[in-house]
């Protein structure tokens, strides 16, 4: 008897929970990057597929792929799973469609701040935030009797204090890899200096000053206490790195903690790993650091029937009260019902901090592709940091004027 | 059938050539020539110039008001002129590739020539340029040399146990580059075995063949020869096996050495095939790429075809024109780097006739 009342309250809670996703037809196909929260997104839209077909492709390389997947007609993916520097290529190219009228229909569950607008058209749905922010080995701190560093002035101190203790001989990682990486982390110390990319109401480049110079100086100290092998580590490397004990004090994305605080590797570490907010720069109050969200996003070249049935199943996900409480540790959910947990502490300071979300301009990969390859010589102590930021101001004009920004 | 007259049978090779090398030439116009000439046309162009607007941007971190692409005036843009906007040489030229203007003011900037070649290289055109020409002229040498030793040595030992040993020689040839690139990257790590004995046998723990942009060519450079030596060896293996037996026993009973022997016999009779797998090796050289992807060694060392790539893919707004001129301009540097052998071979084909 007790069986059947069983079973009889999940077919009930079954059915509640798919009731609003009945699609019959359509055919869906996600693009997304690859890491556990958007797996986790993309798995609970599947749910309410219903009878459309249902592909997705997770790729680290979703970048690459993107703006010519979408630019053919009809697209390759229906749906892509953006964030603020990857909406921007897209809204470039004309390439996604404006949700205005499927969120009216559909978007029942989604929050009125989920929404991300551009000139008055929603243009794609947020789900998570994301930023980079400090994460310390408890133990190796105390025993050295070093307060959580709340500066980069305090990390450089700090990480010289265990180096000098002869604890770790490289303490500080963080994901310098050159290119993408490296140009985020300037990004994220010259955001952290008050700097502004671009000169006022234009697309001239602004970075060759004092505060280019001091972000470069700030990111070249704490090259020097990474290991020397910095300029090839990415995120995935330096979580190797702290997995492995050979450093202290990282700063990396808040969507990896996840991992780094699973059950997986020495529980010694894992127990002493904590988390803290971004760290603040050159006396500035505004963190180090720049606010991402992900959301997502529909092509434009794509029947209007794929963009309902994808937007359905999406939405069913992006308002999921289940999800955000069974996934909480993996994401900082902008989702109602999401309550925050030990893991979301990054994203949270950092949003009460006041960090500033990463610039969504038009022009601004140009600028960040020209970072991630003429500070590396810098850093090697070949040049200037004058010369370099001359080459990144060279380097982003001549591609600016290629493109029709300048 | 009768006597052909003469110039019917000086006409119908010709003929028969003709037809032979028609679907293999439509091949090579449809496949490799249009692209060429595609690419070549793409690079005269660069985008239009952008039409922007400032708009009421909102995110769940807020509202900024900022600029756009104003894409319905962009469209009309585009259908007007699809190709974009005509530049001429303008890519070619900009600071990014030949950086004509950069390199004039430079000259008359800078006091010695030291600072000038400084200059100079810093620039990211020259800068890919310098490591793919030192690349080329590292590894083809070193490659022919080694697959020539390996060949020798192949041909010399017992037949039992050749077939075995030559399929061992060939493997970093089948070895997908970026695999095999991979490994090595994960050996030179200093944690890694090679890295490792590397710190121990210098006695310096803070050694890092990644960190430093010499150690960084030189592991390539390596990596490069031991990745093209098979090929090399392939070829000059079946070379040796049409070396006529006669003369090297003829040599062999007036008591010339081995040396002798592979000097005055060998060599000139493989003598084609050695500039055969120079020109392939030249040319594949010259476009050194996985490596540096498996390496990751951007921040170190870049060649012409990661310059183009990266136009193509590294960054969010992809620039065609850019990668068009680059791609351009590696044929045109192959072309260069052929032309003396390929003068010198067809000078003796004329020869030979």
């Amino acid at each position: 008897m007790r069986k059947i009342l069983v079973t009889l309250l999940f077919l009930l809670f079954g059915t509640s929970a798919f009731a609003d996703c009945n699609i019959k037809s359509g055919s869906i196909n996600i693009l997304a990057n690859d890491f556990p929260a958007l797996r986790t997104f993309v798995e609970t839209s599947k749910q309410c597929k219903g009878s459309a077909d249902f592909k997705v492709t997770h790729s680290s390389e979703h970048n690459k792929i993107a703006v010519p997947a979408l630019t053919a007609n009809p697209s390759e993916f229906s749906a892509r799973i953006a964030a603020n520097s990857s909406i921007v290529p897209l809204m470039n190219q004309d390439l996604i469609r404006p949700l205005d009228d499927l969120v009216k229909k559909y978007g029942k569950g989604i929050q009125d701040s989920q929404l991300i607008t551009i000139d008055g058209k929603v243009m794609a749905v947020a789900f998570m935030a994301n930023t980079q922010h400090l994460y310390y080995r408890e133990d190796v701190l105390k025993d050295l009797g070093i307060a959580v560093p709340k500066t980069y002035e305090e990390v450089v101190a700090a990480s010289e204090k265990i180096r000098a203790s002869g604890k770790m001989q490289y303490p500080y990682a963080a994901a310098y890899k050159a290119g993408w990486n490296l140009a985020e982390e300037f990004v994220n110390m010259f955001i952290g200096h008050g700097g502004e990319f671009f000169k006022a109401g234009g697309a001239q480049p602004n970075i060759n000053n004092a505060k280019g110079v001091a972000t470069l100086n700030m990111l070249k100290k704490l090259s020097e206490l990474s290991n020397p092998d910095y300029l090839t580590h990415d995120s995935e490397a330096i979580k190797v790195e702290w997995e492995s004990g050979n450093v202290a004090l990282m700063t990396l994305w808040a969507s990896r903690s996840g991992t780094l605080l699973d059950d997986e590797g020495d529980p010694n570490i894992t127990k002493a790993t904590k988390l803290t907010g971004p760290a603040t720069v050159g006396g500035g109050n505004i963190p180090a650091a720049t606010l991402w969200w992900d959301g997502f996003t529909l092509a434009k070249n794509r029947s209007d029937a794929d963009a309902e049935a994808t937007f359905r199943a999406l939405a069913h996900a992006a308002s999921n009260k289940k999800m955000v409480a069974d996934a909480a540790d993996q994401a900082v959910w902008l989702v109602e019902g999401f309550v925050p947990g030990p893991k979301s502490i990054g994203v949270i300071e950092a949003v009460k901090m006041g960090a500033k979300p990463y610039p969504m301009l038009p022009q601004m990969g140009l600028m960040h592709g020209a970072l991630g390859s003429e500070i590396v010589e810098f850093l090697q102590g070949k040049e200037s940091a004058e010369q370099a930021l001359k080459d990144v101001e060279a380097a982003y004009i001549s591609k600016a004027k290629e493109q029709g920004f300048l | 059938m009768g006597i052909k007259s003469p110039l019917t049978q000086n006409l119908m090779p010709n003929k028969t050539f003709f037809w032979f090398f028609l679907p293999t030439g439509l091949a090579m116009i449809l496949f490799i020539g249009l692209p060429i000439i595609s690419t070549g046309i793409q690079s005269f162009y660069a985008q239009h110039d952008q039409v922007v607007k400032e708009v009421k941007k909102c995110d769940p971190f807020g509202c900024t008001v900022s600029i756009v692409v104003d894409n319905e005036e962009t469209t009309k843009l585009r259908e007007a002129k699809p190709l974009g906007k005509f530049n001429g040489f303008g890519t070619y030229v900009d600071r990014n590739h030949l950086a004509i203007d950069e390199i004039k003011k430079f000259w008359n900037e800078t006091e010695n020539f030291g600072a000038f070649v400084d200059q100079v290289t810093n620039l990211p055109f020259y800068k890919a340029l310098i490591f793919t020409l030192t690349y080329c002229l590292f590894v083809t040498p070193n490659v022919l040399l080694l697959g020539f030793i390996i060949a020798l040595s192949l041909n010399a030992v017992a037949r039992k146990i050749r077939g075995p040993l030559i399929f061992g020689t060939i493997l970093p040839m089948i070895v997908t580059p970026l695999v095999g690139s991979l490994v090595l990257f994960w050996m030179i790590d200093s944690q890694g075995i090679i890295g490792a004995n590397i710190q121990n046998l210098m006695n310096d723990p803070y050694l890092s063949l990644k960190s430093s942009k010499t150690l960084t060519w030189i592991t390539i450079i390596i990596y490069g020869i031991w990745h093209h030596s098979p090929f090399a060896f392939v070829v000059f293996y079946a070379a040796l096996q049409t070396v006529p037996q006669e003369p090297v026993e003829a040599a062999i009973i007036d008591g010339a050495s081995r040396f002798q022997r592979i000097k005055h016999i060998v060599l000139p009779h493989i003598y084609p095939v050695v500039t055969f797998v120079a020109l392939i090796s030249l040319m594949d050289n010259f476009r050194v790429f996985e490596p540096i992807i498996g390496f990751s060694a951007e921040g170190s060392a870049q060649s012409l075809s990661w310059l183009i790539y990266d136009n193509l893919v590294n960054e969010e707004v992809i620039l065609f024109g850019s990668a068009a001129a680059t791609s351009m301009m590696t044929i045109v540097g192959i072309a260069i780097l052929l032309a003396p052998v390929l003068i010198r071979t067809w000078k003796e084909f004329k020869t030979a006739r």
